[in-house]
């Protein structure tokens, strides 16, 4: 059952990633990679990385993709001039695609990078011990005992990078119109409306 | 794990600047204008209360603390005490000139102290998580400064090369990282070194993952070829910013360099050993030919911090304690020169002008001989000429590298050095011999004058006894 489960997933997540850079519609080509996002979570989640899964749907899914939906609907793309050049860039493209699979395969084949080199990595067995308890409470465990001082730097960079990003792009213009719910509330009727007494005409009679 | 309040306390310079650096992010956004001298005041009460707190605790041991992540060594404690100084200062000198353009802001004194929070944690991080962070954290406050000059075009463009490239060299960084966690299984500077040291792994995976290490590194340092960005980001930003750029982070940056190569990876010294002379001598070159053709002071000053960057390596690259006490005495004294030199270029400018040409400074001898002078002493020592403190860190240099064989290195170092004489001399020409193009008068503040004198005659009188810097660098080792 778990192997279907995966193999229906696993064909979804190449089939959307196959799909995210041949189709057309930038629009349609976010949506298929919301698709490879998803299927590659629940592929996480079969492998029993709950915790992984979840941050991929929110963090992803939930926020960078909807941001990047909004870029791309908000840019006016020329499909047209994108398309410009292809054929002549085709077979560069190729050329480096093979030269990146060859290497690939000569690091990864080499000596260097068996699993005795590797052997070292301490997290396989502390992994091991994390079984019964939930992943979330694992990295939760650590997170904010052992790495508490690199966790509180990097709440720190965050905090940096938000002020940046508000000096940087706040300005205050003249002629922006906002506005003030203070002196709306406090608003007089007397500031508004103002009675006219207009003659009354009187009617011909 | 409790964190126990011993550890805290350690952590307490830290933790101070943190919570100033917000307390300032508040006050300002309340005050009025017309008190937006608070900023600043409170600004460097904070560099001040944060030298008291590390001062207080330097016993002179290493103390490790939070799951050794931080470590609490002479070094750290040496660096950090000069980098409040030159911050201090830093504050101090570019107040006239944020006045006069729009950025007296809150803004700037936050970045500032959080940039400063950065080179803290660098300098006293023993853990590759802590070392990544601690350099985010001081190049993404360094970004937002160089940008914030908004309405110029060159401090965009600047801001977004340099933002661009230092984030390229993260990911080197980055990447040499993850190959070394994935070879020896430890993030620990100390663990690595003793891994290493066990002689079970194979030197090759090391090595790769030590490139890309020493890649990202010289990025930050601005050694050459991984030097483009640092003209452009001189020249383009505000010259206050470039002030904080080019004095402060080199302590930093040789922390940086200290912890990585010396304190985890000194079991490949012979490796980076190699890789690093040829940095130097690249940097020593191009830096010192290259500055001769600039018109623009910042410019020039930019390929000369290129130059020094590589005089800087030479120290280290001996392996050898009193080299890397020669390093260190070559980092601050440099960072001390250049803080003095962009000073001076802070005052000669005014509001609506940027004293940035070379020919601004054309008889400046004229206009004012007092910062003539101080100028003249600031270029003889860079330039390394004795009695002054720049001849001294050259010479303590070259002399280690002589003591460990490499005499063909210190002679191309001297030969350089004799190339790079030109331009600082050429500005002292300038200033003496050439008639003044304005005849505007230099005006400044009490305490600008009184730092910028203290900054000039301290080069002086520590070049006449520079036993009492170098002594404090020699016993850090």
């Amino acid at each position: 059952m778990i192997k279907l489960i995966f193999y229906f997933f696993a064909a979804t997540l190449v089939f959307s990633s196959a799909r995210v850079i041949t189709v057309r519609n930038p629009v349609h080509a976010a949506l298929f990679l919301v698709l490879a996002f998803f299927s590659s979570a629940v592929i996480w989640l079969l492998l029993q990385a709950e915790f992984l899964a979840i941050v991929l749907v929110l963090v992803y899914v939930g926020a960078v993709m909807v941001l990047f939906l909004f870029v791309v609907m908000m840019l006016d793309i020329n499909l047209t001039t994108m398309r410009v050049g292809f054929a002549r860039y085709l077979f560069t493209g190729i050329l480096v695609g093979f030269l990146i699979l060859v290497e690939m395969f000569l690091v990864l084949d080499s000596s260097f990078f068996h699993k005795e080199g590797l052997a070292l990595l301490p997290s396989i067995e502390s992994a091991k011990n994390l079984e019964s308890s939930s992943n979330t409470f694992a990295l939760a465990q650590v997170l904010y005992t052992n790495y508490l001082y690199p966790f509180e730097i990097a709440a720190v960079i965050l905090l940096v990078s938000m002020v940046a990003a508000i000096a940087l792009t706040m300005r205050r213009r003249a002629y922006s119109r906002n506005q003030n719910p203070a002196q709306q509330v406090e608003i007089k009727r007397t500031d508004r409306v103002r009675l006219v007494k207009m003659p009354s005409s009187t009617s011909a009679d | 794990m409790n964190v126990p309040m011993s550890e805290l306390y350690v952590l307490l310079p830290e933790i101070f600047v943190l919570v100033m650096a917000c307390v300032i992010l508040l006050v300002s956004v309340y005050i009025p204008e017309q008190l937006r001298e608070l900023n600043y005041q409170l600004a460097q009460l904070t560099v001040i209360g944060a030298a008291v707190f590390t001062l207080g605790n330097s016993t002179g041991s290493t103390v490790v603390v939070m799951n050794s992540m931080f470590i609490h060594d002479p070094m750290s404690i040496v660096l950090k005490a000069f980098i409040y100084l030159i911050t201090f200062t830093v504050f101090l000198y570019s107040r006239q000139y944020l006045q006069d353009r729009d950025l007296y802001k809150g803004e700037y004194f936050v970045l500032s102290l959080y940039a400063m929070l950065g080179m803290q944690i660098m300098v006293s991080a023993c853990h590759f998580l802590t070392l990544y962070l601690g350099l985010e954290l001081l190049s993404l406050s360094l970004y937002a400064m160089v940008a914030m000059q908004r309405d110029s075009q060159q401090a965009t463009e600047a801001a977004m090369k340099y933002f661009i490239l230092g984030a390229l060299a993260s990911g080197m960084l980055l990447y040499g990282i993850s190959m070394l966690y994935g070879i020896t299984g430890t993030l620990e500077l100390q663990k690595l070194s003793a891994v290493i040291a066990e002689g079970n792994i194979d030197n090759k995976l090391l090595v790769f993952g030590l490139v890309f290490i020493i890649v990202g590194l010289a990025f930050k340092l601005g050694a050459v070829p991984f030097h483009m960005w640092l003209p452009d980001v001189y020249q383009g930003a505000p010259t206050a910013v470039t002030l904080f750029i080019s004095a402060a982070p080199k302590l930093a940056a040789f922390s940086l360099l200290m912890r990585f190569l010396v304190d985890g990876l000194s079991g490949l010294h012979s490796d980076w050993q190699a890789i690093l002379i040829i940095l130097s001598i690249l940097s020593m070159g191009l830096g010192n030919i290259v500055a001769i053709a600039q018109t623009n002071i910042k410019r020039m000053l930019a390929y000369s911090a290129i130059s020094h960057a590589g005089y800087l390596m030479l120290g280290i690259l001996t392996a050898t304690k009193d080299g890397y006490t020669a390093s260190m005495f070559y980092t601050i004294v440099y960072a001390l020169m250049s803080m003095g030199s962009f000073g001076v270029i802070l005052l000669l400018s005014r509001a609506g002008f940027e004293a940035e040409r070379l020919d601004d400074f054309k008889g400046l001898n004229e206009r004012n001989p007092w910062y003539a002078f101080i100028m003249m002493i600031l270029m003889l020592s860079m330039a390394g000429l004795p009695p002054m403190l720049g001849f001294w860190a050259k010479w303590s240099v070259l002399n280690q590298i002589v003591l460990s064989g490499f005499v063909w290195l210190a002679v191309l170092a001297v030969i350089f050095s004799v190339i790079g004489a030109f331009y600082y001399l050429r500005v002292i020409k300038l200033m003496y011999f050439d008639k003044p193009e304005s005849t505007e008068a230099i005006v400044a503040n009490a305490d600008m004058r009184i730092a910028i004198s203290l900054n000039g005659l301290g080069i002086l009188a520590l070049g006449l006894f520079p036993q009492m810097l170098f002594q404090i660098c020699s016993k850090v080792f």
